[in-house]
């Protein structure tokens, strides 16, 4: 009998806080998947954000570092600057990344850092109780949108891989999605992908991973996952938006 | 055709169904009859003979609580 499946040694055996079909837990899975499946564990080192991944550090099984709101990116060019030979990656929400810390990743990408950044987008603050992110969708309600996100107010959700791919610096831009368990297969073998141009040191990395809030978003967790398909995926396409082969956007 | 087997560490299950949804063959559900330490109703196979070992069901958890193994023939 042969073991097809099993949890990685990337991830500690503490259980997440997260509530229950948050595609949180998936997206540390397979990031922690692809460290280990590259031998890179012992060194490896993870930027946890403020949001709901606040306690990433607790679930990663490599050297982790909790940064202030935003600041991941800023955190993480100085350990990579002073340990070379590491993999860092930071983990962060569309909250951390797009709105209190958008100077902080358009500033490493340009520096050309050789980081990466994975990028929870789930449309939505999550740890704070579902207000409007730079992310949330035209018509998408949160507790500071109560009728729903209006483009006159609020202008059109920010699309972080296609701004950030414009960057010289940037090396590997590509969205995924976690919705199905193939989709999962490809956010994985993107998140490899970057870690490798990481380590080739070509620059800046980034995977931006559609995600689930089922809590925020008042819905089932399988409801949650079509409703990322319908709604998300036409908006913010997959694919590749930068690499040295060009890019391959999907849809 | 290959031939499966799936454990389900139990406990850990938040009762999320999404394992449900992915398995190709209908194989898993909530089991309604019982209450883990989490106070879930956890999942369970229902038909394990079934089981490819396709590993949807593990992919998808977003709880890591099932390890899946293959028989080949
Ligand atoms: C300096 C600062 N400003 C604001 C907050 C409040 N705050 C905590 S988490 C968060 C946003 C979280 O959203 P996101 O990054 O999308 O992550 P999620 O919780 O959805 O995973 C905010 C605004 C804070 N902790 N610190
Ligand atoms: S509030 Fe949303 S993002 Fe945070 S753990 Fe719950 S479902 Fe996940
Ligand atoms: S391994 Fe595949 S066939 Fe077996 S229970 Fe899981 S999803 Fe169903
Ligand atoms: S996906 Fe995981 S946590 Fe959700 S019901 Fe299935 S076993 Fe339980």
């Amino acid at each position: 009998m042969n073991i097809v499946f099993e949890k990685t040694k990337g991830l500690t055996d503490k259980t997440f806080h997260y509530c229950p079909g948050c595609t949180h837990g998936i997206i540390h899975r397979i990031t922690m998947e692809a460290i280990e499946e590259l031998g890179l564990l012992g060194k490896a080192v993870g930027i946890a954000p403020v949001g709901c991944a606040v306690f990433a550090y607790e679930y990663f099984n490599c050297d982790s570092y909790e940064a202030a709101h935003g600041r991941a990116p800023a955190v993480a060019t100085g350990i990579k600057r002073v340990h070379p030979d590491c993999l860092v990656f930071t983990y962060q929400g569309d909250g951390d990344l797009a709105a209190i810390g958008t100077g902080e990743i358009v500033q490493a990408a340009h520096r050309g850092e050789k980081i990466t950044a994975i990028f929870v987008n789930n449309a939505i603050y999550g740890m704070t109780g579902g207000q409007m992110a730079p992310t949330t969708l035209i018509g998408q309600k949160a507790t500071t949108a109560p009728y729903g996100r209006d483009e006159n107010h609020a202008g059109k959700p920010i699309m972080m891989s296609e701004m950030i791919a414009t960057i010289p610096g940037a090396a590997y831009i590509e969205r995924v999605a976690v919705n199905t368990p193939a989709n999962i297969r490809k956010a994985k073998k993107a998140i490899k992908k970057a870690f490798e141009i990481q380590r080739e040191g070509k620059g800046f990395t980034m995977v931006e991973v559609l995600s689930t809030c089922p809590t925020n978003w008042g819905m089932t967790p399988e409801d949650a996952l079509k409703w990322l398909e319908e709604n998300m995926m036409p908006y913010y396409k997959l694919g590749i938006y930068k690499s040295s082969e060009g890019s391959v956007i999907n849809g | 055709m290959a031939k499966g087997k799936v454990v389900f560490d139990e406990n850990q299950c938040k009762g999320c169904g999404l394992c449900v949804t992915a398995c190709p063959f209908k194989l898993i559900e909530m089991d309604e009859k019982r209450i883990n330490s989490k106070g879930y109703h956890p999942a369970h196979v229902t038909d394990l003979e079934k089981c490819t070992g396709c590993a949807n069901c593990a992919i998808i958890c977003p709880d890591v609580v099932i390890t899946v193994y293959r028989i080949d023939k």
